[in-house]
């Protein structure tokens, strides 16, 4: 598959909306064909439930349910199948890790976040410091404007033990180098679990999690060309053997009789209830697609479009436009956010909606972020595999004439 | 039709009772964390009528545009006619019917201009 536009003809969204202008890809990816095809045929064909039917169409479905999951830690570089969980998204993966984790915290501890999370990975982990009476210490931005990873080291010490960061920012879309600041924090202290929120990155950088050495990793499926509400939650097999469920009903037990119950093992007694199987399966067809496009060749894409972005935003509007996070493309994921003087985001994303040009407006949900940016909200940019130069173009042209109109 | 129609750009480029009341007898502050505007309400009232009102704050065109609007159209009312307006009056004012996602823009003027007796009169 090249980038041209072949490459939209994968996405039946475009047939219905021609003229669509999509840069809202880290909110939710569109879908491609193959992925709805994926669902489509499991509710059609063989929508039985999984781990329990005795016949050919339920086995069907375990099957093909369960190699999505070794599809999955063979692309994100986990060790086994056992270290993948599946969740609702990744907002629930994070909030699972939090509470697997809680039985290990005590008042001594601190749990470590940083500014610039999205809510998914800051409310979890302040929640949970609020439960166990463990100190919340949340590591600042550095003049990139992205993760002070001194700081987060420094701030790391014998009582950390958690610490939680993204692999990307929503917002900023600055890369943080994620093996060095687990190896930096795991050198302070050994014991500390270290959390990587990479829904930002998943499908937009190739992503190696044994490589990363985090103790846990977390992703949605619907920001990497896969539907909604399936997440994965991935966790080192070592750690997992040691964690108690903390959710419980069919699927995860072994003797539900026995005064103690007895569990099956990782990552099954993490899954109670029937999983949103149509949606796993539908991402097992999206790792396909990515696979057969390359997840470098994506990145190799965002990052001209970023670049070229960077280049044009700033072009024509010059020092009345404050675009945040670093300056360099190769520095950066497919994420642009930015504020023009006298233009409020609100007002720039309705106008652009009403010319079809899909953006985000507002805090993107990390209020923490843009209270240390100084400014109440933003205007977001976000590419995929879709998006070319003339999506970009034409961005710039509506913004000039709204500029006019504001 | 676009709700960017020359009414609400034109209270938005030059917004009616900007500004802060240094006698204010009520006053508000609302927020909408969706998109960050603020909105502050400031009001004088004497003998049961709004004798003044004036409104602070930053935001989108649609919010600010329904701050300017509404000020000038409660200004003079009895407390209780100004108390008594509603969502549609509102849209009424600014002439459009907003999407649910433009909603809280439009409304939070209103919003911040009932907390001021909300919490007064407790």
């Amino acid at each position: 598959m090249a980038y041209t536009s072949d490459i939209r003809n994968h996405f039946p969204i475009f047939r219905h909306h021609p003229d669509l202008t999509y840069l809202d890809s880290a909110a939710t990816t569109l879908k491609p064909e193959t992925v709805i095809d994926a669902e489509r045929e499991y509710l059609e064909r063989y929508s039985t439930n999984v781990g329990r039917g005795l016949y050919p169409l339920a086995e069907k479905a375990t099957d093909t349910f369960e190699m999505t999951r070794q599809k999955t830690a063979a692309f994100i570089g986990a060790r086994n199948e056992k270290e993948v969980i599946f969740t609702d998204g990744a907002t629930a993966s994070l909030n699972l890790a939090a509470r697997l984790l809680e039985s290990l915290v005590t008042p001594k501890d601190n749990i470590l976040a940083t500014v610039l999370e999205h809510h998914s990975n800051f409310l979890p982990w302040k929640e949970l410091a609020t439960r166990t009476g463990a100190e919340f210490r949340v590591a600042p931005i550095d003049t990139d404007e992205c993760v002070d990873r001194d700081a987060l080291v420094d701030m790391t010490d014998e009582h950390t033990k958690i610490v939680a960061f993204s692999a990307v920012s929503n917002v900023i879309g600055g890369i943080n180098p994620v093996s060095e600041i687990v190896k930096r924090i795991k050198e302070k202290n050994p014991h500390a679990v270290v959390v990587v929120d990479a829904a930002q990155a998943i499908g937009h950088q190739p992503i190696d999690v044994s490589l990363w050495n985090a103790d846990f990793v977390a992703f949605s499926a619907h920001k990497a060309f896969g539907p909604t509400g399936v997440g994965v939650l991935f966790g080192k097999e070592a750690l997992l053997e040691t964690l108690p469920p903390v959710s419980f009903g069919g699927g995860m037990v072994l003797e539900s009789c026995a005064e103690t119950p007895k569990y099956r093992e990782i990552p099954f007694r993490f899954e109670a209830g029937t999983p949103n199987i149509g949606g796993v399966i539908a991402w097992g067809a999206a790792i396909d697609f990515m696979k057969n496009i390359g997840v470098e060749n994506i990145r190799a894409h965002e990052e001209t479009l970023t670049k070229y972005a960077l280049e044009k935003l700033s072009g024509a509007f010059g020092k009345t436009i404050r675009l945040i996070g670093p300056k360099d493309a190769k520095k950066r994921s497919g994420i642009i956010a930015f504020a023009i003087h006298g233009m409020h985001p609100h007002d720039i994303a309705h106008l652009l909606g009403e010319s079809n040009i899909c953006v985000r407006a507002g805090e993107h949900c990390a209020a923490p972020l843009h209270r240390a940016l100084n400014l109440d909200a933003t205007t977001r940019l976000s590419f995929s595999v879709y998006n070319s130069k003339e999506d970009i173009d034409r961005l710039i042209k509506r913004l000039k004439e709204i500029r006019k109109i504001l | 039709m676009s709700i960017y129609h020359d009414l609400i750009l034109d209270h938005y480029r030059n917004p009616r009772n900007r500004g802060e009341l240094k006698h204010a007898t009520h006053s508000a502050q609302a927020n909408n964390p969706t998109c960050g505007d603020r909105l502050g309400m400031h009001i004088l009232v004497k003998n049961d009528t709004i004798l003044d009102v004036k409104f602070s704050g930053s935001g989108c065109a649609i919010s600010q545009a329904s701050a300017s609007l509404l000020t000038e159209a409660i200004k003079g009312k009895s407390v209780k006619e100004a108390l008594a307006l509603e969502p549609k009056n509102v849209f009424e004012l600014l002439g459009v019917t907003l999407s649910p996602a433009r909603l809280k823009c439009g409304l939070l003027s209103l919003e911040t201009f009932k907390k001021a007796f909300l919490k007064n009169t407790r």
